[in-house]
């Protein structure tokens, strides 16, 4: 080996190479799951018993007609999951902006505890208030409605400290003083001025908002209980809790490639944006 | 700023943006938070068809809780998991960070590798465990493949072995959040004066010592927040072994968490239980947040 070079520890390129095998180990790790998971979901029952192969097979739409046609109602399902997170989304970013825009633009007495507030509760997990949310809603009359796993999240500090981060980087004061001399309400500068201005932060935050609703398991199982009304992940958690060897096992693959591709395809597509969300958004402060 | 006298007659605005949030934290947080610790103190629960309570019993519920035992074997249990799953994650992550954002190794395809490190983060976790928990069921895809190598002569019975299914949910949660943590580090890293690393170099130090010297101090605030962050995620840990395990938490109770305990409580309406933990947990979480808190704090007044 060329000693010259070698005076900093590792020549770079065994480093190099080392890094790149690292990286490709971990990443096989990353999808394997998903290979597998899309290659078994393309096999018949008699097939997965038979023992594990890398080619897949061609009971893909079998294994779907059985699952459409079985006892999981999970056009439901999807068609809750879709309605929850979508309507969360929308309503987090925007009622998230407005929160944050309340204490970016204004000067109020209040603010120097509202705002050491909002960032004090964001790590409250949720879990530790279930037992009076659960009691609430149903003395609210709401048990088997998505409602109540849409409205809270209006009230999301993480979202809001995000957005108001972006807007303390990109929304100029002199642009409202501007508005406000043109003669543009208060409610007006925002829907019109602010909204479009952060949209890049919203995006991102709608993704990922979309993204945890669609995931969450905990507070839906505890308030959903009628079949029509169940989300998808209930309805994964029922596959689990039903004798399973009696199941079609090409099914259960069918049904989990099912509840997790649309938010694979999501992510594809959007792959860029959302990494970069992150990067942006969490410590840096 | 010189707007200031102008500007107070806007200043009902902020309020009234505020609005929306107050409301619905008050009533979709703040009550059932009061509602909670409240039901803590109260016996309340049924045994068969027999409703007990809602009596006023004061501490008793928090002393049946710890005397029970069981509460401190899932703290531990819960407690395992994450350091397994934590360990393995940040070594990864350090050494992630520092191969991406070396000049010198001039990687390829680095976004490449961090989109499919981040895509299981989104992955749901109740799927993503429906998933492990076919895969590695007795006869399923992973014993039989290594049946097929030849590593092994009867199934591995991975869930029924304490540290083959603690390991399996560290895995999963190791895989899920090694990429959110690699992102975060390298974001902790941007705005760091590059100028240190030049001024090592040109005093000739190898990268280890770069590393130890001048990465490792520069990162610790982001790796306490790290840290403290992912230790508040770990006491929530519950889709994916309720889901593996089907809530029983199995074997032996071995991978019952905290939160697992917490939705037994809840299904069995055991509303005084569930009210007791539901404070420890509380004030545990708020212990760390006000951790948190305090170590990116000074920075976020800055903004």
């Amino acid at each position: 080996m060329e000693n010259q070079k070698k005076q900093k520890g590792m020549s770079i390129h065994a480093r190099r190479m080392i890094a790149y095998i690292v990286l490709i180990v971990v990443s096989f790790f990353c999808l394997f799951w998903f290979y597998v998971l899309f290659i078994n979901a393309t096999r018949s029952n008699g097939e997965l018993q038979k023992g594990f192969t890398l080619i897949p097979s061609s009971h893909l739409l079998t294994n779907w007609k059985n699952l459409v046609n079985g006892t999981l109602p999970i056009w439901f399902g999807m068609l809750n999951s879709i309605i929850v997170s979508s309507c969360s989304a929308v309503l987090c970013v925007y009622f998230s902006t407005m929160t944050a825009y309340a204490i970016h633009a204004y000067e109020f007495k209040l603010k120097k505890y509202i705002y050491p507030f909002i960032l004090m509760i964001m790590m409250i997990p949720t879990q530790v208030t279930a037992l009076g949310f659960v009691k609430l809603v149903s003395n609210m009359g709401l048990e088997d409605s998505l409602i109540p796993l849409i409205v809270p999240t209006i009230a999301s500090p993480v979202v809001f400290f995000y957005i108001k981060q972006y807007m303390e980087s990109s929304l100029p004061l002199s642009l409202i003083e501007a508005a406000r001399i043109d003669g543009a309400g208060e409610f007006h500068t925002f829907n019109a001025i602010v909204l479009p201005l952060m949209k890049p932060a919203i995006a991102v935050q709608a993704i990922f908002t979309f993204v945890s609703s669609w995931n969450n398991y905990f507070t839906p199982a505890l308030i959903l209980h009628d079949d029509k009304k169940k989300t998808l992940p209930i309805l994964i958690a029922q596959l689990r809790a039903a004798d399973w060897l009696k199941f079609d096992m090409g099914q259960v693959y069918v049904m989990i490639a099912f509840s997790i591709f649309p938010v694979i395809i999501v992510y594809l597509i959007l792959s860029k944006h959302i990494v970069q969300g992150v990067a942006l958004g969490s410590v840096k402060g | 700023m010189k707007k200031n006298a102008k500007a107070v007659r806007y200043n009902k605005w902020g309020y009234i943006f505020l609005i929306p949030f107050m409301v619905v934290f008050v009533v979709f947080q703040l009550i059932p938070l009061v509602t909670t610790i409240y039901n803590g103190f109260f016996e309340n629960y049924m045994t068969g068809l027999l409703q007990v309570g809602p009596n006023f019993v004061g501490l008793e519920n928090y002393k049946k809780l710890f005397e029970g035992g069981d509460v401190w074997i899932y703290a531990k249990n819960t407690m395992i998991m994450w350091i397994m799953c934590f360990i393995p994650q940040i070594f990864l992550s350090l050494l992630l960070r520092a191969w991406f954002s070396d000049v010198q190794l001039k990687l390829r395809g680095s976004r490449f590798f961090k989109t499919v490190m981040y895509l299981p983060n989104l992955i749901m976790a109740s799927a993503f465990a429906m998933l492990f928990f076919t895969l590695f069921s007795d006869n399923g895809p992973i014993n039989s493949m290594l049946m097929q190598i030849g590593f092994i002569d009867t199934p591995y019975k991975f869930l029924s072995n304490a540290g083959s299914a603690r390991g399996l949910i560290a895995l999963m949660n190791c895989l899920m959040w090694f990429g959110n943590t690699t992102i975060l580090l390298m974001a902790g890293m941007m705005g760091i004066d590059t100028s240190l690393f030049e001024a090592a170099e040109v005093d000739g130090a190898t990268s280890t010592q770069v590393f130890f010297k001048i990465t490792l101090p520069l990162l610790r605030p982001i790796l306490v927040y790290v840290m403290i962050t992912s230790l508040l995620g770990g006491l929530q840990l519950f889709d994916v072994p309720q889901i593996l395990t089907n809530g029983t938490g199995d074997p032996m109770r071995s991978t019952m968490t905290l939160i697992m305990f917490l939705n037994k409580h809840l299904y069995s309406k055991n509303y005084g239980m569930a009210g007791a933990l539901s404070v420890i947990l509380f004030i545990i979480s708020a212990i760390l947040s006000f951790l948190v808190f305090k170590v990116t704090g000074n920075d976020k007044r800055k903004g």
